[in-house]
């Protein structure tokens, strides 16, 4: 018996995009994932072809927070755009901060100072295990356990608070500037830092203990959405993702930027490629981070924060530039064409959780439910910064 | 005038009647009670004080929480069996009054002594996913519907462990009846069923878990997977219901467990009603324990514990109980 299309959908324009190749039969159930539903973390909105809870087909469904980004990069000066980057990615806006600042500093040639190099790295770490430590809670969260995003929270809101001591903002940073940072850190940033770095060294094997050795999280985890390496390179997968699989592609170790050269710190990979892989990706990249910090402030040089030979006015010259950094996410990526005015022809934001999410689909095919919403989870969603 | 209370009392018609009202009463307090532990545990599992607010140590948030349930209007989504969505609410609450009659809080305090008080219980807990089914099948909501097809699978399955562990109890008593069992056991700590069958209390509290839907088993209202499962649709007191009916349960199951295995109202000094009653609470609480601790078992793993492991485990168990007591005897 087929399915007659216009008949028993009556839906928008995804829906009816999705009818063509559901199943002959007939005999499966079509479910509406989002835009608000508890485990897509925002708005984003998947549409699934249930037969039992056995996933046939889906959809991702972008756009509902698509906020003209990079539109707004065409209409704006350089330095009126900063703030937008914050807004990207909201929980690592400092890599963003810095993809766009290098950028600019790449088309203009403009030379930080090794302070200001050295406090982006504290800085922008920071950021990154915060991230993850959302990341961590909002995944347990999605596996039904509740008090993991607690604990993360505690850890989290510490490095919160040191942040907000030289940035000012405690989520949607605008730090960084063109040739440097905005305010140099204090002694009181420096000490409290370190004493993180010290508690959570020791905070993360207790994570270890209590709920990444937990039968039912390993059941949950393991073998689940598992990610051959090709199919992560086909879908141009980067950050703890591509990892997991294997491939040990970070931009700090493959495209050195800044001074991530001079630390010593691993790239943490995984086996299998399954969530589990991307999870202990992501815990093990938190230890290197601490390490990447506790080498920068050892090594931290005195001098200025900002570049003293900054033009007064910022036009960058005609030409086209691309920078890549590593987010929490993947690679961040900044594409600037500039035409030799006060503001860029054409700017291109290379965004991580994009490519990933377009995994989703070939990975959840076959595969229950909840197996769904554990990788989903895996992948790290960041919503906003999907749609730009 | 006394006389004459007490002479209506003893009838056993006016027995139930007065054991009904009592234990209405007994419902909505523990009802207030547990909300109130629920979230005090998991304040403390989580680190940060819980309700504090409302009341002395957030004392009064129960009532307040009632008191917003009870104000909220009750809404009825588009081509919903008006019915079946009612119905479902009542159903899910109506059994437990029925499942607490034959519950020995102490010696005497026994809502009514009926020798098949253990199938009693068995019997009209069973309609509870009959009402979990009916709550996603007239919501007109397939989140709805998958978390009652998860419910009535996971309760069937659920339900033949449960039986096969109390089943061994009640070969050793010889007897259905849980204020005899619970006497059996009144002879000091060692004489308690727990030592005697630990394997069955064990499968016993697992099983239970799962029959109240409460995590890691909490499938049928996953948030993360079905926003809110079978009651994804119920505001205020249509959930409110719901959610008194699986408190209920919880006192239920672990007032079953406590006349099983752990000696009843047995317990030196005190009266044996609160010993009773300890007993009760220090189970639920282990309950919130898990809740607050496990992350969700997926429901092919959910199955595979039940039939996989709890089963044969109970079969076992049961063989052994029936040739112990053959030789023995």
């Amino acid at each position: 018996m087929g399915r007659d299309v216009n008949e028993t959908l009556t839906g928008d324009f995804y829906t009816n995009h999705f009818a063509p190749g559901l199943s002959e039969d007939g005999d499966t159930l079509i479910l509406n994932i989002g835009p608000q539903h508890p485990a897509t973390h925002g708005v984003l909105r998947v549409i699934v072809e249930l037969d039992g809870e056995y996933i046939r087909k889906s959809e991702p469904v972008l756009g509902y927070i698509h906020r003209m980004h990079e539109k707004m990069g065409e209409v704006k000066t350089y330095a009126q755009y900063l703030p937008n980057m914050g807004r990207v990615d909201y929980l690592h806006a400092l890599a963003w901060n810095w993809a766009y600042v290098g950028a600019v500093e790449k088309l203009m040639g403009i030379t930080l100072p090794p302070r200001a190099e050295y406090i982006r790295v504290i800085t922008c770490e920071l950021n990154r295990i915060s991230s993850h430590l959302l990341w961590w809670g909002a995944y347990l969260l999605d596996l039904g356990g509740f008090t993991p995003i607690l604990y993360g929270f505690a850890d989290r809101e510490r490095i919160l608070d040191i942040l907000q001591i030289v940035t000012g903002s405690r989520l949607t940073y605008c730090y960084f500037r063109f040739g440097g940072v905005a305010a140099d850190v204090t002694d009181e940033f420096i000490a409290l830092t370190r004493q993180f770095c010290r508690d959570f060294t020791r905070r993360l094997p207790m994570y270890r203990d209590l709920v990444t050795g937990n039968m039912i999280l390993r059941g949950r985890c393991e073998e689940i959405g598992v990610l051959p390496p090709e199919m992560a390179r086909r879908y141009g997968a980067t950050g703890p993702v591509l990892r997991g699989s294997g491939v040990a592609y970070d931009v700090r170790r493959c495209e050195p930027y800044s001074v991530y050269d001079r630390l010593a710190f691993d790239i943490p990979t995984g086996q299998t490629g399954d969530a589990m892989d991307r999870y202990e990706v992501r815990m093990a990249e938190m230890a290197q981070s601490v390490a990447i910090i506790e080498q920068a402030l050892e090594a931290l040089p005195e001098g200025h924060i900002l570049s003293p030979e900054l033009p007064e006015r910022l036009i960058p010259p005609k030409g086209e530039v691309y920078f890549a950094v590593e987010g929490a996410r993947g690679k961040i990526g900044v594409y600037l064409l500039s035409d030799g005015t006060a503001k860029p022809y054409r700017l291109k934001l290379r965004s991580p959780s994009f490519s990933n999410l377009s995994l989703f689909a070939e990975l959840a095919q076959g595969t229950l439910l909840a197996d769904a919403v554990s990788i989903m989870g895996s992948l790290d969603l960041v919503i906003p910064e999907i749609d730009r | 005038m006394i006389a004459q209370l007490t002479a209506w009392l003893t009838h056993p018609l006016g027995h139930m009647i007065a054991a009904l009202v009592a234990i209405m009463a007994f419902l909505g307090v523990n009802g207030l009670v547990l909300v109130y532990m629920e979230r005090k545990v998991a304040g403390f599992i989580q680190r940060r004080p819980g309700p504090y607010e409302v009341g002395p140590q957030g004392l009064l948030q129960p009532l307040a929480d009632a008191g917003k349930l009870i104000s909220k209007q009750l809404t009825i989504p588009d081509g919903a069996d008006k019915l079946m969505f009612w119905a479902a609410p009542v159903l899910s609450m109506a059994p437990v009054v029925i499942c607490f009659l034959p519950i020995p809080f102490s010696p005497l305090l026994t809502g009514m002594d009926v020798n098949l008080g253990l199938l009693l219980i068995l019997a009209f807990s069973g309609l509870n996913s009959l009402a979990l089914c009916l709550a996603g099948w007239g919501s007109n909501n397939k989140y709805s519907l998958l978390g009652a097809a998860r419910a009535v699978a996971q309760a069937v399955a659920y339900e033949i462990p449960l039986l096969l562990a109390v089943l061994a109890v009640a070969f050793q008593t010889g007897s259905l009846n849980l204020s005899v069992i619970a006497e059996e056991q009144s002879r000091g700590l060692l004489s308690w069923n727990v030592f005697t069958h630990p394997l069955a209390f064990f499968i016993f509290f697992v099983a239970s878990v799962a029959e109240t839907n409460r995590s890691p088993f909490d499938l049928p209202e996953a948030e993360s997977e079905l926003t809110a499962g079978f009651h994804t649709e119920y505001s205020g007191m249509g959930f409110g219901i719901f959610f008194l009916a699986e408190y209920s349960y919880m006192v239920i199951v672990c007032a079953v467990a406590t006349a099983l295995f752990l000696g009843g109202w047995d317990g030196p000094v005190l009266p044996g009603i609160w010993w009773f009653l300890a007993k009760v609470f220090g189970l639920i609480f282990v309950m919130m324990w898990f809740r607050w601790t496990f992350p969700r078992v997926r429901f092919d793993q959910l199955l595979n514990i039940c039939w996989k492991w709890l089963i044969p485990l109970g079969l076992l168990n049961l063989v052994v109980t029936a040739l112990m007591l053959k030789l023995v005897r």
